[in-house]
């Protein structure tokens, strides 16, 4: 709620500083999709990376158990459709996904 | 060995500075603080100082750059007056929301309109929330011992607030006084490096200056406030190690004759030295009067003060610029803020003087106190009075 | 002090082979859907890798990366205020030079790198940039470029290009929006004589990634201009950021160059570039422009770019023509 404080005056670092880094990581921004989600097509797919560099959001990953392959992530993916425009092969495609299926965390390409 | 000179006091300023090894100065001139920042930038040329000198395009972006610097983990002082300290207004609340120990001379000019380059309060007094640890000085001596304390209190870690020294525009800066040197050695001995608590270290990754939303913001606000409050014995104990260090005694605030005083004045900066002289012949005169000299401004010393001027029925409180549109001075509005408040009574009267660099000389001083006495006897209120203006 | 063409002799390049992995700049962060801003930062940082402090303006960037208490920064980060990127950088660059000189702490070779939108740079930072440019700090100021002050909800800058309606520039009955021409900010900044100039765009993601490597590796100011696709204040789809800023480069609209020790060097020639309209209609922010307002801006942008070309012969008479 916004008329409370979240943590004890006593507990904040030095300043209202953070010192932990990265603390982002725990926010859910794949909750923004709005049902659909980007889908690779492993067929098509020619393992050029260019969707883990386009991605704003960083919800590709380059997965060494995916055999050169780059898993997407549910936690975080926006859904904003850049690496289906950028795919050089269309490997990437529009997929309609439910609601209670955005959450968790990675569930795979 | 610590020896006696002859120097103007901007350079006593500067010479603190750099007997405190500073790392960083970020300076813009202004007059009349024109002096310490052209002496610090020769004592870096000439290799006394070994600080990063940066000659910055503006006094916003010198506070800025203090911010980086002092974020960085480096010894910072920077120094303005008037136009320039109102120009960095907005970085002064955020160096101090950031705990930064930042140290910074005010050479006290007044504000424009009209523009003016003399002395008065106008500049400091706009600066009073900053949340910035605030001291006056009365003579050339102080402004070399208080400079040097500064980086003591500011960095100490139970404080890290930036801490402002002010000292009167041209009244003090641009006189030579004898002044008591330090020795380099001694002062080493007393004052560490700064060793910050947090800063910025890519071997510990930290954010500095998040966005405050409302369910923090609050809170950090509180924490910020109780800094200030615990700096108080904080400042009082540095102090007091640097009088047993180097011999010479700062308190909070400080009385001159006022055991039997009957009514005392009360002022800060160097007018404090005028009235102390017209109260001597006042004294000479049989009047019982006295001064309360505020030294230390921001956080407002209240338990001394009550104490100070405890014995006396009447205060005559010097304010050094107008507020407008308010019922009185600053100074004299928050003395009465906190007598009313601990339920003391007393005639509290408020004279404006001394703006825009006019001389206030001790006959005006001994004209207020008997103004104020005929009042008080007539049973009229001296809410607030300028003093010296031509009708 | 070596010159910028010295110092870039031997900068690590970066290709397709090894694109570093480190993600400085962390995920989670509240960007919008296709913000090429955030892109653009993302891959800067990951450019500089984790020996990098970085000093952000007010702006998009700073707010959608620290709300507290979640930071999408894993390496030290200061933001301060709006139009001081470059002077709190310049104090931090002399703070850690002096702490060095001193002994008191070690030299990690540390980048220090100030981020800020067209805003904090342009308009209300210009006077802060030019002085850190003039005095000779050692750090990267990176522009990201979205064209207007996007954060505060799409008010026009003087880096808003001419024709954009923007909500203090809107297209109405009695306006045809931004009628001034965007501010040069590139040439502004080499006019300052510093060692290292470059502009970028997020749809070269090579260029962007090693022109952010040869600004660290030059000692002195460096200033970087990205070009930043903003869906939401562009008003185009999130997917078209990567298409829009291609365009741009292939329209000659924002060219792609250096200026190495003064010297300009074109990063791509467009021998044949697209007309300006492709670009101008994929978004809505032009749409009420005629085709006599197009045809202005393609004249416009037709002269700048011989300028351009002019400023490459003149001071890289050896280079002239000659792309990457």
């Amino acid at each position: 709620m916004a008329d409370e404080g979240m943590t004890s005056w006593k507990s904040l670092a030095l300043g209202c500083a953070m010192t932990e880094p990265g603390t982002a990581r725990r926010f859910n921004t794949g909750d923004w999709r709005s049902r659909r989600r980007p889908i690779t097509d492993r067929d098509k797919c020619i393992k050029c990376g260019l969707c883990w560099i386009v991605c704003p959001d960083m919800a590709y990953d380059p997965d060494p158990k995916a055999e050169g392959y780059y898993t997407w992530d549910s936690f975080y993916c926006k859904g904003c459709g850049i690496c289906i425009a950028e795919c050089p092969k269309q490997a990437i495609s529009w997929l309609e996904e439910k609601e209670e299926d955005k959450y968790g965390p990675a569930c795979g390409a | 060995m610590a020896r006696r000179v002859g120097l103007e006091v901007s350079l006593a300023c500067a010479e603190a500075v750099k007997l405190a090894n500073a790392d960083v100065v970020a300076a813009y001139p202004i007059t009349p603080q024109t002096h310490i920042v052209e002496h610090l930038a020769e004592l870096v040329a000439d290799g006394h100082l070994d600080a990063e000198f940066i000659p910055v395009e503006s006094e916003h972006s010198a506070m800025s750059a203090c911010i980086g610097s002092s974020a960085a983990g480096a010894r910072t002082f920077t120094s303005s007056a008037s136009q320039g300290l109102a120009l960095m207004h907005e970085m002064l609340y955020i160096a101090s929301s950031m705990r930064l120990p930042i140290v910074m001379a005010v050479a006290n000019r007044s504000l424009s309109g009209p523009i003016s380059i003399w002395n008065d309060h106008s500049d400091v007094m706009g600066e009073r929330d900053t949340g910035w640890i605030q001291y006056f000085c009365e003579n050339g001596q102080e402004v070399l011992d208080l400079t040097l304390a500064a980086f003591k209190i500011a960095e100490d870690p139970r404080v890290l607030l930036p801490v402002m020294v002010n000292m009167d525009g041209f009244i003090l800066t641009h006189v030579i006084e004898p002044i008591m040197m330090p020795d380099q050695a001694e002062v080493d001995a007393w004052l560490p490096n700064y060793a910050p608590q947090l800063h910025l270290d890519p071997a510990k990754p930290i954010s500095m200056g998040m966005v405050g939303v409302p369910e923090v913001y609050t809170e950090a606000k509180r924490a910020q406030l109780q800094a200030i409050n615990d700096s108080y014995p904080i400042i009082l104990e540095h102090w007091a190690s640097f009088a047993k260090q180097f011999g010479r005694d700062y308190q909070p605030v400080e009385s001159y004759r006022t055991e039997d005083a009957e009514a005392v004045f009360v002022s800060m900066g160097s007018l404090s030295e005028t009235i102390m002289s017209a109260v001597d012949e006042m004294r000479a005169a049989g009047q019982k009067v006295g001064v309360v000299r505020i030294r230390l401004w921001r956080p407002f010393p209240v338990e001394e003060f009550t104490k100070a001027v405890a014995k006396a029925d009447t205060l005559v409180v010097i304010d050094r610029n107008l507020t407008f549109g308010a019922p009185a001075g600053p100074v004299a509005t928050e003395v009465r803020a906190l007598l009313f408040s601990q339920g003391i009574q007393k005639y509290v009267a408020n004279f404006q003087a001394g703006l825009g660099g006019r001389d206030v000389t001790r006959d005006q001083f001994k004209e207020m106190l008997a103004k104020a006495q005929r009042a008080k006897a007539a049973g009229q209120d001296m809410t607030c009075e300028m003093v010296g203006v031509k009708e | 002090m070596i010159s910028a063409a010295e110092a870039i002799k031997n900068y690590e390049k970066i290709t397709p082979k090894n694109i570093p992995l480190v993600e400085p700049f962390s995920r989670g962060h509240r960007a919008c859907q296709g913000c090429g801003e955030v892109l653009a930062l993302r891959l800067v940082a990951k450019a500089v890798g984790q020996n990098l402090i970085a000093v952000s303006a007010t702006g998009c960037m700073e707010i959608i990366s620290s709300p507290y208490p979640q930071t999408a920064w894993n390496v030290p980060w200061i933001h301060v205020a709006f139009e001081n990127a470059a002077a709190v950088a310049s104090g931090v660059e002399a703070g850690r030079k002096a702490l060095i000189r001193k002994g008191r702490i070690a030299d990690a070779g540390a980048k220090i790198v100030a981020f800020a939108g067209d805003g904090g740079t342009a308009d209300i930072g210009m006077q802060a940039l030019s002085g850190a440019l003039e005095r000779g700090h050692d750090f990267t100021y990176v522009c990201l470029d979205n064209e207007a002050y996007m954060n505060t909800g799409i008010q026009r800058s003087s880096s808003t290009p001419y024709g954009a309606s923007t909500t203090t520039s809107p297209s109405g009955s009695h306006s045809k929006g931004q009628m001034t021409w965007k501010k040069n900010m590139p040439m502004i900044a080499a006019a300052h004589n510093v060692p290292y100039v470059a502009t970028a765009s997020p749809a070269w993601h090579l260029d962007l990634m090693n022109k952010i490597r040869k600004a660290v590796a030059v000692p002195g100011p460096a200033y970087v201009h990205i070009y930043s696709p903003c869906p939401t204040g562009w008003r185009c789809g999130p997917e078209t950021s990567i298409e829009t800023a291609r365009l741009v480069v292939q329209t000659r609209i924002f060219p792609l160059y250096e200026v190495i020790d003064g010297k300009f060097v074109l990063t791509r020639d467009i021998k044949n570039p697209k007309p300006v309209e492709e670009y101008l209609k994929m978004q809505r922010r032009f749409r009420h422009l005629k085709p006599e307002d197009i045809e202005v801006i393609q004249k416009r942008v037709d002269a700048d770019w011989e300028r351009l070309l002019g400023f490459v012969k003149a001071t890289n008479p050896e280079a002239a023509d000659k792309a990457e």
